[in-house]
């Protein structure tokens, strides 16, 4: 009786936003007379920072600080209209509308700053940091909530923005199957190291290391949460849980967290994250979302893993102690025959 | 530990940003780590009333009768909701987005379908006197035989769960009992190729498992409408859900939400707010409808169950040159979102790898168990699942390094994919490569060296004809040195895109036009609501 390692890996893409196009949100974004900005939209932050991100695009693209900039969230008399917060799509579609709704508020902020300055807007620019100013002579500049007093109560002008996206529709052929379900793709590659006990069946993550590409991260902290939540649901998902433990026949079902399987703190294991950018040309900023492809490569890399470790598919998930016991016996013990690494 | 590799793909970046990039602290911690931020739950009225739902203990029964009289008169008892009550009580998610049939009742009246379908709704001064005046409910049942096994409802004689689709199976574009995927040669390939592997994957239900349990709390407003505070995920589409349902306008609802204790997928379905807001209405007061745990996990919708079939035929070089997938995904007892991941699902196949001959099968299967709905990877997961661990076996099989042997087929840029679309953008070779370095994975240089921007194209697919006689990759002679591949990650012009065979025909035979016209298994997903987009 011992306790073998081994290590398994997995490689992923996965799609962004809603299948075969569509797929709408809309933003809207004003200042006040101060040269505060609200956006609003009626998307849900889960907690996976739909506020943030979106509050990130704005202020980017308006060139203001971040903090001039408030996202108001899912209020169905105020905000526009979203598909909702799933399927990855938040950072892509809802990014996408929020940076062409501040692009529409940025231009008539610059002509109204250009009015005050008696220069052509095209000669402006923003510091990013409250102010606009004549491109080659910062000394000419105007803050930009001395252009919002103006652009309300002298020019007569609203400095907002509408923003839609919406990605080109597509059948599918019924035949083949022929289709364009999504216009960018995220990637992941994932290695497991575990630690498999062939007496009691029980499996420990030891590590793991990855690597995401997300075409951009718009806040690292975000996907840094991302990325590690997911990693944890997936170990969950790979060895622990399922409401109905012994599928298809329904006995046995939790029903609450006593019941039901979750690893705690201690099963967490360290995890070396690398995170890759290669801008999708139609993603915010290049920006895809990490949102839901984390968990995947997790199940797969641990299987993979375990057969590393002692020589055993396990071909069902979740894989329990009583899973792993059954197929060492069936096999006659630990063998580490298919250990490549 | 988290860190970024800018040095990939910086040509392609621009990286003069301000904000973008910037580690900026959320604008909603403050709220959410001193307890203030407002979910709907934190939402305070006087006299408010409370939902609870009788369900079903049986997982297929028929209803002869249902006895509500005493739980009328019990304290505190302020209604009755029954599926008379409900305006349109038939419903399905997607005919939103005019997918599928109407297939769902709100309440049961006939038949129940799986163990927990809602029955009748009470709605009391208290949960404890809406839960004690359920306990008083008697309902007289004739239970039916029960399918839980996704090839058993397929077979001939099984027990029908759902009556709108009674063969047990989702209707695709008005004529299939599945989704097909068709690309290349794939029995012609299975003859040619060294070796066949196949095997059988099995994914359980997941719970979501929020901290906060799916609810809803209807407010009738001065002015005729009704503010709803919601857990949902998706505003408008629980609105526009929840107005089908009540046959009122959407304009009557003012839905509040924003900030949700966690939903991972099980918060789209809009579970509670069609009957609260019901209730509110008929009583004119403000009621909350809230899940119990033991309802979030067995009774709220779970990931869904699948069970998916591989076959791969591999050279002895290592090349895929065709996969054969055949997969159900157990919807339960009706549609919700499954027949939606049905197709995201196909779309998937074959993972990202260029193989030149695929072809699948994919069902959405009913079963009389709780309706399955999104989650995380909806429609992916479970498939990534099965290729990986599938891969795995094939490296084994062929003697390769499962990392090696990744990149050798990992899709490139200019590649033809299984649906008919060039493959762009695309980045798997180096999240290989630079995890591999990390990990201390040693893998050889020619695979160091490979790229996802080099050595695409359609010839590789031969353009949907096999590609089973391509030679292989330049033999594999370099011993793995240590060379850091931190700077720059310019390669050496590609030297390990295997040469591309001629096709042996130019180019799949064109698709059939898309089908038009058909109600329902709409050929696409319109996302404009009440509208048929062309």
């Amino acid at each position: 009786m011992a306790k073998h390692r081994g290590r398994g890996v997995a490689t992923i893409n996965y799609p962004i936003g809603m299948n075969l196009g569509g797929d709408p949100s809309q933003a809207l974004v004003h200042s006040n007379p101060s040269g505060k900005f609200t956006v609003a939209l009626s998307s849900i932050d889960l907690g996976q920072g739909m506020k943030s991100v979106t509050r990130q695009i704005c202020a980017e693209t308006l060139g203001v600080p971040v903090e001039d900039v408030y996202v108001d969230t899912a209020d169905s008399d105020t905000g526009p209209h979203c598909m909702g917060s799933f399927a990855s799509r938040g950072t892509h579609r809802v990014g996408n509308a929020v940076m062409t709704a501040a692009r529409e508020a940025r231009a008539v902020m610059m002509e109204a700053a250009a009015e005050e300055l008696e220069v052509d807007p095209g000669d402006l620019e923003t510091d990013g940091k409250g102010s606009i100013r004549v491109k080659g002579a910062p000394h000419r500049s105007i803050s930009v909530r001395d252009v919002a007093i103006a652009a309300q109560f002298r020019q007569g002008k609203t400095i907002s923005g509408r923003g839609i996206f919406l990605v080109p529709l597509s059948d599918v052929d019924p035949e083949t199957g022929e289709m364009s379900p999504a216009t960018c793709y995220a990637h992941a590659c994932l290695i497991a190291e575990v630690e498999v006990d062939d007496e009691t069946g029980d499996v420990t993550v030891l590590k793991m290391t990855s690597a995401y590409e997300i075409g951009r991260a718009i806040n690292p902290k975000l996907v840094e949460q991302q990325l590690v939540g997911g990693s944890w649901m997936g170990m969950s998902h790979a060895l622990y849980e399922t409401p109905e433990p012994y599928y298809p026949d329904t006995r046995d079902g939790p029903r609450d967290f006593n019941e039901y399987l979750m690893p705690g703190p201690g099963d967490i294991c360290p995890h070396d994250i690398l995170v890759l950018e290669r801008p999708a040309p139609d993603g915010p900023f290049g920006a895809k979302g990490p949102g839901e492809m984390c968990a995947n490569p997790v199940l797969p890399a641990v299987a993979n893993a375990v057969f590393n470790a002692v020589g055993v598919r396990i071909n069902d998930l979740p894989i329990t102690p009583e899973k792993v016991l059954r197929a060492l016996k069936a096999r006659g013990g630990a063998s580490t025959h298919g250990r490549a690494r | 530990m988290l860190e970024f590799r800018k040095d990939i793909f910086a040509d392609e970046r621009d990286d003069n940003l301000i904000e973008i990039g910037q580690p900026t602290q959320r604008q909603d911690i403050l709220g959410h780590v001193t307890g203030t931020s407002p979910y709907y739950d934190d939402h305070r009225f006087a006299n408010l009333l409370h939902l609870k739902i009788l369900r079903s203990p049986h997982a297929h029964a028929r209803i002869r009768s249902i006895d509500d009289s005493a739980a009328a008169r019990a304290p505190g008892v302020k209604r009755i909701i029954r599926a008379a009550d409900v305006p349109v009580n038939l419903n399905t998610l997607l005919s939103l987005i005019q997918f599928g049939k109407d297939d769902e009742p709100s309440l049961a009246s006939d038949f129940v379908r799986y163990k927990g379908e809602p029955i009748l709704g009470i709605v009391a001064s208290s949960e404890r006197a809406a839960l004690e005046a359920l306990a008083l409910v008697r309902v007289d049942y004739d239970q039916l035989p029960a399918v839980f096994d996704v090839e058993e409802a397929l077979k001939p004689g099984a027990p029908s769960v759902n009556a709108t689709y009674p063969k047990n199976t989702f209707e695709y574009y008005g004529k299939y009992d599945h989704q097909k995927l068709r690309f290349g040669e794939v029995e012609a390939a299975f003859k040619e190729a060294d070796i066949v592997v196949e095997d059988r994957y099995q994914m359980s239900p997941i719970e979501h498992a929020p901290t906060e349990t799916n609810g809803s709390i209807a407010v009738p407003d001065t002015n005729g409408r009704l503010i709803v505070y919601t857990s949902t995920q998706a505003l408008f589409f629980s609105l526009d859900t929840s107005a089908k349902i009540n046959a009122i306008q959407s304009n009557q609802l003012h839905f509040i939400g924003g900030t949700v204790g966690g939903g991972f997928g099980g918060k789209v379905d809009t579970l509670t707010e069609p009957l609260v807001i019901l209730a509110a209405r008929l009583i004119g007061a403000p009621v909350r409808y809230r899940f119990s745990r033991h309802e979030e996990m067995q009774y709220g919708s779970p990931r869904g169950a699948e069970r998916i079939y591989v076959k791969d035929g591999i050279m002895k070089d290592g090349r895929i040159v065709a996969r054969k997938v055949r997969a159900y995904f157990d919807s339960g007892a009706y549609t919700r979102l499954s027949s939606y991941a049905v197709v995201k699902c196909v779309a998937h196949i074959p993972g990202p790898y260029t193989i030149p001959n695929v072809h699948a099968d994919v069902y959405c299967v009913f079963t009389n168990r709780t309706p399955a709905t999104a989650m995380r990877g909806f429609g992916v997961t479970a498939l990534d699942f099965a290729l990986e661990c599938q891969m795995d076996k094939l490296a084994v099989a062929v003697g390769m390094d499962p990392l090696e042997f990744r990149i050798l087929n990992s899709y490139r840029d200019g590649d033809m994919k299984a649906h008919r679309r060039e493959a762009k953008n695309c980045a798997l070779i180096e999240c290989a490569q630079v995890a591999a370095e990390k990990a201390n994975w040693p893998i050889r240089d020619e695979f160091r060296r490979m790229s996802s921007r080099q050595g695409g194209g359609p010839a590789r697919t031969g353009g949907g004809a096999d590609r089973t006689r391509a030679p292989a990759i330049a033999p594999a002679v370099a011993p793995p040195t240590a060379v850091p591949q931190r700077v720059a990650y310019e390669r050496p012009a590609a030297a390990a895109a295997p040469p591309s065979p001629p096709p042996r025909s130019a180019s799949p035979p064109p698709p059939a036009a898309p089908s038009s016209g058909s109600t329902h298994g709409a050929p696409r997903f319109s996302s404009v609501f009440g509208t048929r987009r062309r």
